[in-house]
């Protein structure tokens, strides 16, 4: 572990410099409702939802299916138009999906006529910013995420893990103000898993970016979250929010198993599992 | 000995081989093969030849029913040479019916494929064309050749028409079900680094239908050869096609049989080819 922690931390160190240059937003959100309807369908799927994220958060949505949080995230990310309330991202109504927000899909969403290189700088070219200048921020992602002896790679030759590196890198070059992950870990196996979360983390602490996650595993939220959003279904709504240390304690320390096997971790763990149980019934 | 977390940050891409080790090969039980034993077919082709030689050499069956393999040789080598019917070399031939093949696809390619990326993500275009396309599609070449003849002529374009026609639908077809192969996830990641709605069209949209409409070229150039006959019936003075309904209507079955030959291995070749460049375009097809 330690080699590689090493590696990732002067990296971290050159890169949070320029991140710290760059303007700290928030996100608010107010009042939001939606109402998915038609072909004899009626669902409130999130309901008079109230969220603030400020810079720095490490939010996660934690619930089962059905409790709104890609709803949430699709809203944020512009993708669905809200029935009621709005949200703010640094005092500015959120319109259709942007560029300053970033979002990681579970899968299907990397351009598999493209190399790893075409896949990251593809939004930086889309905006018309020149070769040189794309290809150098996206190799420096590509780098952040560890497949820089992959850039030339087609994408659909890579594991489920290293696609989904890929994914996170593409986001980060064009340098969102928010990242909106959507169950980015789940079809990964555990193992994996557990390296990107790791990752996840190390990114987070380096670009100083308001990140907002989606996650089925308690384990995961409480893992990454500085603050983890219970939510339960119809209608969607926050049940609890808890704000939790665990995701500083592992980048202050770089020992994943220490914390995961602490014993307020586990206490947690359960809290929140009987919440979640006792909320849906 | 490398442990897990040394490779955290970079999982290898290729397996390490292992030393040689005198095991049988692991059976697995997946997806019915789909490959096939080139000895095999290699060897039904052999035993179709010998059969073909047996019964015409055995005298099984008359000359005029089924020509031997050496009068189908004779027959290609004096077409070869042009010692045929009005002295036009085989090459001659082939030339003429390539060209007319490749003018009609390429033209038809020039447009269906615009119009039917077009249908798939307008609806307009698509109310406008669906039901011409979806009329006269299943119609038989041969049936609207007649009408084709009458306003065109029987000159060249009228056969390049004909041809042009053949490939049109499966083109169009396959472009406009191309549109939907982009995943929902493909174009709202494009949306969200900032693509326009034509950006998303040109870089999204477009590359994705790419390995439909390969596929839809691949069986229009096969109905370009199909059509190419009937549409060598009119009037023709050269082509394989007219080749071959020229040399029926003097019951010489042997050019006939040559010429059904030269047609198919011309075809299987543009097959090939057409393969080839799904790979070099599309290796990920399939894979996305």
């Amino acid at each position: 572990m330690s080699v590689a922690l090493k590696r990732m931390d002067k990296r971290d160190v050159s890169e949070s410099d320029s991140a710290r240059a760059r303007s700290r937003q928030s996100l608010s959100i107010r009042n939001l409702s939606v109402r998915f309807g038609g072909s004899g369908q009626n669902v409130l799927a999130l309901s008079r939802l109230n969220l603030e994220i400020a810079a720095g958060d490490f939010v996660v949505a934690l619930g089962a299916s059905g409790c709104g949080k890609t709803t949430l995230l699709s809203c944020i990310a512009g993708f669905i138009e809200p029935s009621a309330g709005e949200i703010l991202l640094g005092g500015q109504p959120v319109k259709g999906p942007s560029a300053e927000r970033g979002v990681v899909f579970q899968k299907h969403a990397l351009m598999p006529w493209l190399d790893v290189l075409g896949n990251v700088e593809f939004g930086l070219r889309m905006r018309g910013i020149a070769k040189a200048e794309r290809q150098g921020i996206a190799l420096d992602k590509i780098h952040a995420v560890g497949l820089e002896k992959f850039a030339r790679h087609p994408v659909y030759k890579l594991s489920g893990g290293m696609q989904q590196r890929v994914g996170i890198a593409r986001s980060l070059a064009s340098n969102p103000d928010i990242l909106l992950l959507d169950e980015p870990l789940g079809a990964l196996d555990a193992l994996t898993r557990e390296q990107m979360q790791e990752l996840i983390l190390k990114l987070w602490h380096a670009e100083e970016k308001m990140v907002f996650f989606i996650t089925h595993s308690v384990e995961e939220a409480l893992f990454l979250a500085t603050d983890l959003l219970v939510m339960t279904p119809s209608p969607g709504r926050i049940l609890h929010r808890f704000k939790l240390p665990f995701s500083r304690r592992y980048v202050e320390s770089g020992d994943a198993r220490k914390v995961k096997s602490d014993p307020e971790f586990i206490r947690k763990r359960e809290e929140i599992l009987s919440l979640i149980q006792n909320g849906h019934h | 000995m490398k442990t897990i977390e040394d490779e955290d940050t970079m999982p290898p891409l290729v397996a390490v081989p292992l030393p040689p080790e005198n095991l049988p090969v692991a059976k697995s039980h997946d997806f019915p093969s789909s490959e096939n034993w080139p000895l095999v077919s290699l060897v039904t082709v052999l035993v179709l030849l010998s059969l073909w030689w047996l019964a015409t050499n055995r005298g099984w069956l008359p000359p005029l029913w089924l020509p031997s393999p050496e009068a189908v040789g004779k027959a290609y080598l004096a077409s070869f040479r042009g010692e045929l019917q009005g002295g036009r070399t085989l090459f001659d031939h082939f030339l003429w019916s390539f060209g007319r093949v490749v003018i009609a696809f390429l033209l038809a390619s020039a447009t269906a494929i615009p119009i039917g990326l077009l249908m798939g993500v307008s609806r307009l275009a698509r109310s406008v064309f669906d039901p011409i396309i979806e009329f006269y599609r299943p119609l038989p070449p041969l049936a609207y050749l007649p009408l084709i003849v009458i306003w065109f002529g029987i000159d060249e374009t009228a056969k390049i028409l004909l041809i042009y026609l053949a490939c049109f639908a499966p083109l169009a077809v396959s472009a406009r079900a191309g549109v939907r192969s982009a995943s929902l996830e493909q174009i709202h990641a494009a949306q969200s680094l900032g693509a326009s709605r034509y950006q998303v069209l040109f870089h999204v949209i477009l590359p994705a239908a790419l390995p439909e409409i390969l596929t839809g070229m691949r069986i229009a150039v096969g109905f370009g050869w199909t059509t190419l006959v009937a549409a060598e019936l009119v009037a023709a003075t050269v082509g394989l096609g007219q080749l071959v309904m020229n040399a029926s209507n003097f019951l010489r079955t042997d050019i006939v049989l040559m010429g059904i030959l030269v047609i198919g291995v011309v075809a299987w070749i543009f097959d090939l080819g057409m393969r080839c460049i799904e790979q070099h375009f599309v290796p990920w097809k399939g894979r996305a």
